[in-house]
């Protein structure tokens, strides 16, 4: 493996070029933050970081526009429009250190993003070389472009498609207030509707996260967010805009969450009080990193009222497998984080952890949901690629990518699996007697 | 119809290497190149299969009126926060996703595009592909789904698709100033960058139009701070989303042409009326279209050709060559006999 570390786009353009002329595999690779291997480097190919793309090119704070390279940390985004009352939206846990170039790939979301949107929803345009060196731009400051709407399949595309060496993101005025309520329930199902409650009465919250008890517990101990640790999940529900708007907003949202059954409820009185009710919600993966030598994070999504099948699933297969399972949750979004605990040194946990995982996942696509809804595929969940989809859709997917990139070489063997590896899949795990893919020829 | 009959006239053409064009209500007909070809009518697959408004989601079928779903949404309270522009009473939701065009909102909430949360195609082949689902985040494949929207039906009939549907705002009013287009340009660029409710914007001949949208104290605070006459309702809106009002009436050429917001006044023989903050500018105008065409380009934009009585250039703006290549090579992968709506999105697919 050649790591290459270009920093200019003449040098990206050069590598690409030479790798395609020699056949041989390019990864791109940001801060290596992501949570489905989406970057593991190669191991016969090069390596492309990213890393010396950090400059924010321009701050336009009259078009509400920031041009950066695609190194530049999400958090940067934020600080550099910070002078001129502007943001950037998406708030990955991960913001303090990924980069933005990552986050197009992965089409990050974050704990806001039911009010305003994903990275698809905030990136405006793209620069960047298709794998055999060809220049591209897509998207457009101005509303849109003409044509298809390949930006949209870039985001998201897990770095198979394009390699990005400039990002435009739309940047938006900072809310004058913002408010958290920390709502406890005692019980889970009980938090779960009152999520469906809120939006029923007509609100789009700005943020909407549930913890379960095991999570919030290990989040104390590591932070002292302030949270109730009676509680058997709590809710955190955030309104942001005028001050005169979050008042309104926040009276409208604790009568409908006492009406749904809210135990407590505590508003936060100040900003530092709302960051600390945030700094536990944020910290909950490192938290829970301190409470077991491993963790292995899902991030299915379902329809919100299959909410309390889903967790009691979860706790059937904890004891099946013999693994505890905190879980965090995006609530408004029907994103799902369960952090399923085990010691990689013991063979049959780790062994027991992806079995576990794997069941999860396929739950979240038999009630109609997703077997990621912001971490990516990666190389991780490339097996349940082969439930959620039928062969004719991966073997769209497989032309999309021919089209970008015919010869396979940038990010090969990530997101979308081949039909080969489908069948190998199927062959492993009969579900209910039914062997899937079971047209296709066996290898 | 079921989806079988659909799939199975497809695959016929196919066969035959004969051009189907697809077709719902026909009411934006006028849009892109001339269509050409058998028309396919989607109207036979109509209905909606689910609208869950805790879940802000709705599936409808291509054929479903977009009348009939605004009144289903609007019952619950919700609506389709990009203000599709139906050009006609028989606008269908399928032609809606195809043409990918948002209204007055689009500014504020998103265009269509950003509403997408999944779609059931049927492809070249006569395959029925499922891409995205019907939940709020999913990355899991190619944002296929997305891909559809303004895609003109040149990469297959969009049989089903599920949007992301939000509860109307409790609030609304507009407000009226008298301003010259410089100007109108430089409020509404300022007033962005503030954290204002401002859901909609018009500005032509010297007047300006706001629309504010939210909770009514964040509403009545932004009035304190804007100032300007109140003034018009719904209606006003609903002339400029769909094109009834005056200035859309002429026989002049339209031409719709987006430009990055601050995009100071465009110097262009014609009439022009200004929306989506300044994004967004319409010109009723004879120039030529390479005249057009290279002021769009000149503010990093670009201009479509939208109506006119015989269009005197291609619909839309041409691609550069390694974008009209991608556009090609994805045209064939999704229809290879390329048999839906050749040449309604550019000459060369």
């Amino acid at each position: 493996m050649v790591v290459a570390l270009p920093e200019t786009e003449e040098q990206v353009q050069r590598v690409l070029q030479t790798c395609t002329a020699m056949g041989v595999p390019v990864v791109p690779r940001g801060a290596g933050t992501g949570l489905s291997g989406g970057a593991l480097p190669p191991g016969n190919g090069v390596l492309l970081s990213m890393a010396k793309f950090m400059r924010i090119v321009r701050v336009d704070s009259r078009a509400r526009i920031a041009v950066v390279q695609p190194g530049v940390r999400n958090a940067a985004i934020s600080e550099a429009a910070a002078p001129y009352g502007l943001y950037y939206a998406p708030d990955p846990s991960s913001q303090i250190a990924c980069t933005i170039g990552g986050n197009v790939a992965e089409n990050s979301g974050g704990v806001h993003c039911l009010k305003y949107g994903l990275t698809v929803h905030n990136v405006v345009r793209v620069r960047g070389f298709t794998m055999s060196g060809e220049a591209i731009e897509l998207g457009s400051e101005a509303p849109d472009a003409p044509g298809y709407d390949l930006l949209a399949l870039a985001i998201g595309s897990e770095g198979m498609l394009i390699v990005v060496t400039e990002v435009a993101v739309k940047l938006l005025p900072k809310p004058q207030c913002a408010r958290v309520i920390m709502a406890s329930f005692d019980d889970v199902g009980k938090a779960g509707q009152a999520v469906a409650d809120v939006i029923a009465a007509g609100i789009i919250p700005a943020g909407l996260e549930m913890m379960d008890q095991p999570a919030t517990r290990a989040v104390e101990q590591f932070v002292g967010a302030g949270y109730d640790l009676q509680a058997a999940a709590i809710l955190l529900c955030e309104s942001d805009g005028t001050p005169e708007e979050v008042e309104d907003e926040i009276a409208r949202m604790q009568a409908v969450l006492e009406r749904s059954g809210a135990a407590r409820m505590t508003v936060s009185r100040d900003e530092a009080e709302r960051l600390r009710f945030w700094s536990g919600r944020k910290a909950a993966f490192p938290a829970v990193g301190r409470i077991s030598p491993d963790y292995y994070c899902m991030d299915g999504t379902i329809p919100r009222k299959r909410l309390g099948e889903i967790l009691q699933f979860i706790a059937q297969m904890e004891a099946k497998y013999g693994l505890r399972c905190p879980n965090v949750f995006h609530a408004g979004d029907g994103n799902l984080h369960p952090l399923i605990l085990f010691d990689a040194n013991d063979a049959d946990e780790l062994r027991r952890t992806e079995l576990f995982a794997a069941e999860v996942l396929e739950k979240c696509i038999e009630v109609g949901g997703t077997i990621t809804g912001e971490h990516g595929v990666g190389v991780e969940k490339i097996n349940q690629m082969c439930v959620q989809f039928r062969p004719d859709e991966l073997e769209m997917f497989q032309a999309v990518k021919a089209a970008f990139d015919p010869a396979r070489l940038l990010n090969p063997g990530k997101a979308v699996p081949t039909l080969a590896r489908c069948a190998e899949y199927g062959r492993m795990h009969v579900r209910g007697g039914k062997l899937p893919h079971a047209e296709l020829p066996r290898f | 119809m079921s989806l079988q009959t659909l799939q199975e006239r497809i695959r016929d053409a196919a066969g035959r290497g004969a051009a189907l064009r697809l077709r719902g209500g026909g009411t934006k007909d006028f849009y892109g190149n001339t269509p050409r070809g058998e028309v396919l009518d989607t109207r036979v697959f109509s209905g909606i299969v689910s609208y869950e408004p805790t879940e802000l989601v709705v599936t409808a079928r291509c054929g479903t009126l977009l009348s009939e779903l605004d009144a289903t949404l609007a019952e619950r309270g919700q609506f389709l926060p990009f203000e599709p522009p139906h050009f006609g009473a028989g606008a269908t939701f399928g032609g809606c996703i195809a043409a990918g065009l948002s209204g007055p909102r689009r500014a504020s909430a998103g265009a269509l595009r950003d509403y997408m949360l999944g779609a059931r195609l049927i492809d070249g082949r006569g395959h029925v592909l499922g891409f995205g689902g019907q939940v709020m985040k999913n990355v899991a494949g190619y944002d296929v789904s997305r891909l559809l929207a303004g895609s003109l039906g040149t990469l297959g009939l969009i049989a089903e698709a599920s949007l992301k549907v939000l509860p109307r705002p409790p609030s609304e009013l507009t407000l009226r100033f008298e301003m010259p287009e410089e100007r109108a340009i430089e409020a509404l660029n300022r007033w962005a960058g503030q954290p204002l409710p401002i859901s909609a914007s018009a500005w032509h001949d010297g007047e300006l139009h706001v629309r504010l949208s939210g909770a009514a104290p964040a509403v009545r605070a932004a009035v304190d701070k804007m100032g300007g006459e109140r003034t018009g309702d719904e209606a006003f809106w609903t002339a400029i989303r769909e094109h009834t009002a005056p200035f859309f009436g002429g026989p002049e050429p339209l031409w719709r042409i987006a430009v990055p917001p601050p995009t100071a006044r465009l110097c262009l023989a014609g009439n022009q009326l200004i929306e989506w903050g300044g994004g967004l500018r319409w010109l009723t105008s004879d120039a030529s279209p390479h005249t057009v065409r290279e002021a769009a380009l000149r503010a990093k934009g670009h201009a479509t050709l939208f109506r006119a009585a015989a269009k005197p250039a291609a619909a839309f703006a041409p691609l550069d060559p390694v974008l009209m290549r991608l556009h090609r090579e994805l045209k064939a992968a999704f229809d290879p006999a390329g048999i839906f709506n050749p040449g309604r999105l550019y000459a060369e697919m």
